[in-house]
């Protein structure tokens, strides 16, 4: 889904607060949240695509003004709200205050659960990234959908996010790292000698036309 | 949240952490215990230490340097580096035309056996959302400036992959035993955001 943690390209965010070192957690609370999700997450669906899809399910402001393991906390909290393991109410109750989850997920199962171990395409094809925006997970980043690029990479098959995520179980599909060219993907905002690549799944490509 | 039946105050997060805890504690879904020491295991075991390690290798070690830009991934474990988030191994050499640059865009993908978990700025919008876009101004403003005629390769860890830059070698260490080369690679240097 086009979600707020779609971030590749969006302006207004200021500069890199950077730190040279940093702890491994900085509070203990972060470092129970990672224990949590480590330990909870495989009977909530596994740490793949149904996992990022919870927290890619925030609401947008809550994810943008929160540290970063509040979403790891929100998405396992609400994964195990919806698995029946807890009503909000009773955390709320035991948290002694509101304890917001990520909303409902309006993601659908993609209709292609083809097996696919073959690549398609090899190193140097030309390819272009449908331009499909699904309602669910997908790993294929909105600034690339609809863009063309070149394969640059096989990977060989892994199984696909966008299907795990809504149910379908392990069904693999071939993953290339495609190459794309600032100007391809920003145009006039771009820049040459800059090239950009992600990995994408076979099915998120198509033949340029 | 429209629900009106929800409390005015937001818990506090520790309160929201031990409340989610206790319930799948109570649950047995969660066993606090014993996942102590997987995390111990994390936090004594993974970081920057280990990249570099695998940097001053492939600097002293021209076979090893072939092996790690060909399989990462089996090179990487050959110095016993793999687990989660390490499954799938990428090495990506700069060299004088080529700066590389790692960002995950859509979420905090970072490689854990050999970098640790990654740095707060990493996983923050900015970086995210400007490292794609503007990846030569970006590392300017943190100190690292590429010249115009280098090349800057962006690398979004979007799916498998994990990647780690293999920096160049500094000059005027042509003498340094792999064990001081490995204490001058920074986490940085093999994120790419900084030059050696």
């Amino acid at each position: 889904m086009d979600g707020v943690h779609d971030l590749g390209g969006l302006d207004g965010f200021g500069p890199v607060e950077h730190e040279d070192a940093e702890p491994f957690f900085r509070e203990p609370w972060e470092r129970r949240v990672f224990r949590l999700m480590v330990g909870s997450i495989g009977a909530l669906g596994g740490p793949g695509g149904r996992f990022r899809h919870s927290i890619e399910r925030m609401d947008p402001a809550h994810y943008l003004s929160s540290p970063y393991y509040e979403h790891w906390l929100t998405g396992v909290t609400t994964l195990a709200v919806e698995s029946g393991f807890a009503t909000q109410d009773e955390l709320e109750h035991r948290a002694g205050g509101r304890f917001p989850l990520s909303r409902p997920d309006r993601g659908v199962l993609p209709e292609d659960l083809t097996e696919r171990t073959e690549p398609r395409y090899a190193v140097g094809d030309d390819v272009r990234v449908r331009e499909w925006h699904p309602p669910g997970h997908t790993r294929a980043p909105r600034y690339v959908q609809g863009r063309r690029g070149t394969v640059a990479r096989v990977d060989g098959a892994f199984n696909i996010d966008d299907i795990e995520a809504h149910g379908g179980g392990s069904v693999t599909d071939p993953l290339y790292s495609v190459r794309f060219t600032s100007r391809e993907l920003w145009g006039e905002a771009g820049a040459d000698g800059e090239v950009m690549h992600v990995d994408l799944f076979e099915r998120y490509l198509e033949d340029p036309q | 949240m429209t629900a009106d039946h929800h409390p005015a105050e937001l818990a506090p997060i520790e309160a929201r952490v031990a409340a989610i805890e206790s319930v799948l504690v109570e649950r047995g879904i969660l066993d606090t215990d014993t996942l102590d020491q997987i995390v111990q295991h994390f936090e004594d075991n993974l970081g920057p230490m280990n990249g570099a390690k695998v940097v001053a290798l492939a600097w002293s070690d021209p076979s090893y340097k072939e092996r790690l830009l060909a399989d990462g991934t089996a090179a990487i474990a050959e110095l016993g580096f793999d687990g989660p988030q390490g499954e799938l191994m990428v090495v990506v050499e700069n060299t004088p035309d080529v700066h590389n640059l790692v960002v995950c865009t859509l979420c905090s993908c970072y490689p854990w056996p050999t970098l640790g978990l990654p740095p707060k700025w990493y996983k923050a919008p900015a970086y995210r959302a400007r490292a794609v876009r503007e990846p030569r101004e970006l590392l300017a403003e943190m100190g690292t400036v590429i010249p115009a005629d280098v090349e800057i390769r962006v690398w979004d860890s979007s799916a498998e992959a994990r990647y780690l830059v293999l920096p160049m070698r500094p000059d005027g260490t042509a003498d340094m035993s792999e064990e001081r080369l490995a204490a001058i690679v920074t986490r940085d240097s093999m994120i790419g955001v900084q030059r050696l």
